[in-house]
């Protein structure tokens, strides 16, 4: 398996505070990887370091075999590979078409091509009726598939999706879902934060944890849902299993009792 | 299919009616359509990406500036020194606007920034005794030489600044429509997730800023030519920026026909308080202020935003 | 170049710094309570400028006692100038709110040109040539008494806002607007407020120099040049730094005058204005908020 994404001690430091340390990420073509870990481990400040938007304080990141420290965001959008930002950032006035065809200009050679591609994608994504619609007057739901279209737009390898699922009801999670794995058989490879974690479990092929900015644990869903350490990363004081959201035993912590079972 | 219609007509009124109009009302036209073409160029950088430079000034008088001398001090006929006029401006524009992008000035940073850039070119020429000071310079009109864009009498004015006015905004029309024209709505709706998406932030803006100042450049050269005489304040001073930004404001910055729209309410009705208020200086500025005061407060998209809001919909901007 | 040229010009610069002082606290205490760069901040301080002079010209009251008549009366031009004009277009685009502010300026500024004509205008006052000598510089009366006016209502500001509960209530909205709003504060209230006192100082600063400046419409226009490049340099929203900024300031544009034939003088000025925007934003000193 050709590896797309390869982070090698990867370190962020604020100031004096350590947001990421020391981190070690491999993606490879085909997979799903999942990071997960507490509030505040530092997983989109992972994201912004690798897509661009912070420098590294210290580390290696390369995609497909290039070093990409120091490239503008968009030069490593154009190499393949595209990020969704945690809280929704569409372009609020564009219609939800337009939105997508900036992204589809990325590869497309003219403005047909790029509104084709758009118009596939719009399709694609479940949003179809809406492509007229001004993108500010979208449900959150219909938000984060825009915000996925307008990635997939751009033509990717490697697609970075920050917590797509926050803020959804259980429906929409599900359909969220389905949309995620028609977007990997499309043959993108997908890097995704997640707190919701049947979601993250049922859909990665490797999990990652992240607790106070380092690897705490690596390997299949199941193996990190029985390791020890995450188990009390996000167990907390109270011994109750939460998600980091902090909600009660109903749905994660469910989840990680069962497989221990 | 009406306003197609209507703007055929208004078009061929624009064309064929100014023979027969009197002369001052030829006047008022031509000032209208020349603020709807310093309008429209403006748009291009504060409409449509967004930046809103309050130093424009800079650009217009280097066109005037540029033009002018070379054809006081080497004969070379304004209608080249407008393309060169137009270059230089482009050049300070590029030099300008990316010290102030590179370093990520935004909003009001970014207007504070061109302010100063206008002013320290406004001081340099008025302290310059080469390119005559506080005195400007006279553009010798008395032999007409429609070769050295000169001209008897005010209609071939009124068609050259018609077709610049008219050529400004067929410019804005294709860029809108665009890959410039998406990356740039991408970059003024959010800077951030452009980058994203793939848009180089930079790159875009300072193509729109090429653009705007080469041709807010020409405008200089095109009123050095009309009024005859051009000096540091008049050229380089805020008024101009703000008179080249108004008719974007008020007419709907982002649009194409925004600056038009703009300039046609705002200079009929700056011309008839100057008229009313005989002599009072500052009249008709002081209603550009209230204007401006009232349309961000009623009608912030401006006229086109009002016109477009009564029809439904109209997702691009 | 002597020595002696250069300290008066030292002497002139850092009296004039502290004018805009003066004038650039009102400015960054608008900008750090409003998120706001008042443009129109130079107009009010000529219609300041204005309303000591005729209060002298008519009533012949003294340019440094209009200022007990001048400050509540601006504090109550800048409420009211908040309440109506700003307050409602408080959620407007950025852009929008500079250029209503512009709006403003562009509209005093004309108003008075209509009103009162273009003509300079200078107040005179008997003791308007008094002045000492230091060492080689010529110390006037009146910038001395305008310096120190100024540094001391800027003092007395900085008071106001360390110690009453008004001024509290003012740092702890332009520090965290969220939490202000959480324990009880009228946000609404304090922002008028805050405009208002900030109209107030520059009404004052404009009482202050109307002995030895030319009354004009345009003359706000350079008073608003300086405040920026003050408020900038000192960093938005520093109180220190607008002191510290104003004298700076005023330092580089005397020096600038010494060295530099004409008005060239700006360019020192405006130079500096640029390289801090580009290279320091947040101040020398620091700001409520870099960029």
């Amino acid at each position: 398996m050709t590896t797309l994404l390869e982070v090698h001690g990867l370190t962020k430091r604020f100031g004096g505070l350590q947001a990421v340390g020391a981190l070690d990420l491999r993606v490879a073509a085909g997979e799903i990887v999942g990071l997960i870990g507490p509030n505040g481990a530092g997983k989109t400040t992972v994201f912004h370091l690798i897509a661009g938007f912070h420098a590294p304080t210290a580390g290696a990141i390369r995609f497909k075999g290039a070093s990409v420290v120091g490239l503008k965001p968009h030069a490593i959008c154009r190499r393949g590979l595209a990020r969704t930002f945690q809280i929704v950032q569409p372009f609020a006035a564009l219609s939800t078409l337009d939105n997508v065809m900036v992204g589809a200009l990325n590869r497309a050679g003219d403005v047909a091509a790029a509104r084709r591609s758009a118009l596939e994608i719009v399709e694609f994504v479940g949003l179809g009726a809406k492509s007229r619609l001004p993108a500010r007057s979208l449900t959150l739901s219909d938000r984060k598939r825009l915000e996925m279209a307008r990635g997939l737009a751009t033509g990717p390898e490697l697609l970075l999706l920050d917590e797509v699922m926050s803020g959804l009801n259980p429906t929409e999670i599900d359909e969220i879902i389905g949309l995620i794995r028609r977007i990997h058989a499309r043959g993108v490879s997908l890097l995704i934060i997640e707190h919701v974690m049947q979601a993250i479990m049922a859909l990665s092929d490797r999990l990652v944890v992240l607790h106070h900015g380092e690897k705490l644990a690596e390997g299949a869903p199941a193996e990190v849902a029985r390791d020890r350490r995450v188990i009390e990363a996000y167990l907390g004081e109270e011994g109750e299993p939460r998600d980091a959201a902090g909600r009660g035993p109903r749905g994660p912590g469910r989840a990680i009792r069962e497989e221990e079972a | 299919m009406a306003a197609r219609a209507a703007a055929v007509v208004a078009l061929g009124a624009l064309v064929a009616a100014p023979p027969l109009l009197p002369k001052y009302f030829l006047e008022v036209l031509i000032s209208v359509l020349f603020f709807a073409y310093l309008g429209a160029s403006w748009n291009v950088l504060g409409g449509y990406a967004g930046q809103f430079s309050f130093g424009h000034a800079a650009f217009f008088g280097i066109g005037a500036y540029t033009s002018t001398l070379l054809f006081l001090r080497t004969g070379l006929t304004p209608w080249l020194g407008m393309l060169a006029g137009g270059g230089l401006a482009a050049a300070f524009g590029l030099l300008a606007g990316y010290l102030s992008f590179r370093y990520g000035l935004k909003g009001p940073y970014f207007s504070l920034v061109t302010l100063a850039f206008a002013e320290m070119l406004r001081v340099v020429a008025v302290n310059t005794k080469a390119v005559g000071s506080s005195l400007g310079l006279v553009v010798p009109t008395a032999h007409p030489a429609p070769h050295l864009f000169l001209f008897a009498g005010k209609l071939p004015y009124y068609y050259i600044i018609l077709a610049m006015a008219l050529g400004a905004l067929a410019v804005t029309w294709v860029v809108e429509r665009s890959r410039l024209g998406y990356a740039l709505a991408a970059v003024r709706e959010n800077e951030d997730a452009a980058e994203a998406a793939g848009v180089d932030a930079l790159g875009v803006k300072l193509r729109a800023m090429a653009i705007s100042s080469f041709l807010t450049a020409l405008g200089g050269t095109f009123y050095a030519q009309y009024f005859a005489y051009i000096d540091p304040g008049i050229t380089f001073g805020p008024t101009v920026s703000i008179q080249g930004l108004l008719p974007a404001i008020v007419g709907g910055a982002g649009t194409v026909l925004g600056p038009l729209l703009g300039s046609f309410v705002l200079t009929p009705v700056s011309e008839l308080t100057r008229a009313l208020l005989r002599g009072r200086a500052g009249a008709d500025v002081m209603l550009y202020g209230l204007v401006l005061v009232l349309v961000i407060s009623f009608l912030p998209q401006g006229l086109m935003g009002f016109i477009r809001g009564r029809r439904a919909g109209g997702a691009r901007p | 170049m002597t020595s002696g040229l250069l300290l008066q010009a030292a002497v002139s610069g850092i009296l004039l710094g502290g004018v805009y002082g003066l004038v650039a606290s009102g400015l960054t205490l608008i900008f750090g309570v409003l998120r706001i760069i008042n443009f129109a901040h130079g107009a009010v301080m000529m219609l300041g400028m204005y309303a000591s002079y005729w209060l002298f010209v008519w009533a012949g009251i003294d340019p440094y006692a209009s200022i007990l008549i001048t400050a509540p009366l601006f504090f109550a031009i800048g409420v009211g100038i908040e309440k109506v004009i700003i307050e409602p277009n408080r959620g407007a685009a950025e852009h929008n709110q500079l250029l209503l502010t512009l709006g403003l300026a562009l509209f005093l500024e004309n108003l008075a040109l209509v009103l009162w004509q273009g003509d300079f205008r200078t107040l005179r006052v008997p003791y308007a040539g008094a002045s000492f000598v230091i060492g080689e510089a010529l110390v006037e009366l009146p910038r001395l008494i305008a310096a120190a006016g100024a540094v001391l209502m800027t003092l007395g500001l900085f008071g106001f806002l360390r110690t009453t509960d008004v001024g509290k209530a003012i740092r702890a909205l332009a520090e965290e607007p969220e939490g202000a709003m959480l324990v009880g504060i009228d946000v609404a209230r304090i922002r008028s407020v805050a405009f208002g006192i900030g109209s107030a100082c520059v009404a004052v600063a404009g009482a202050l120099v109307t002995p030895f400046f030319y009354v004009a419409p345009d003359v706000g226009e350079t008073f608003n040049i300086m405040a920026f490049v003050v408020v900038v340099l000192g960093g938005m929203g520093n109180f220190v730094g607008a002191l510290a900024g104003g004298f700076i300031v005023g330092l580089a544009e005397s020096l600038g005058a010494a060295i530099l034939p004409g008005s060239l003088k700006q360019l020192v000025v405006f130079f500096l204005f640029v390289l801090v925007l580009l290279f320091r934003p947040q101040g020398l000193f620091g700001g409520a908020r870099g960029r």
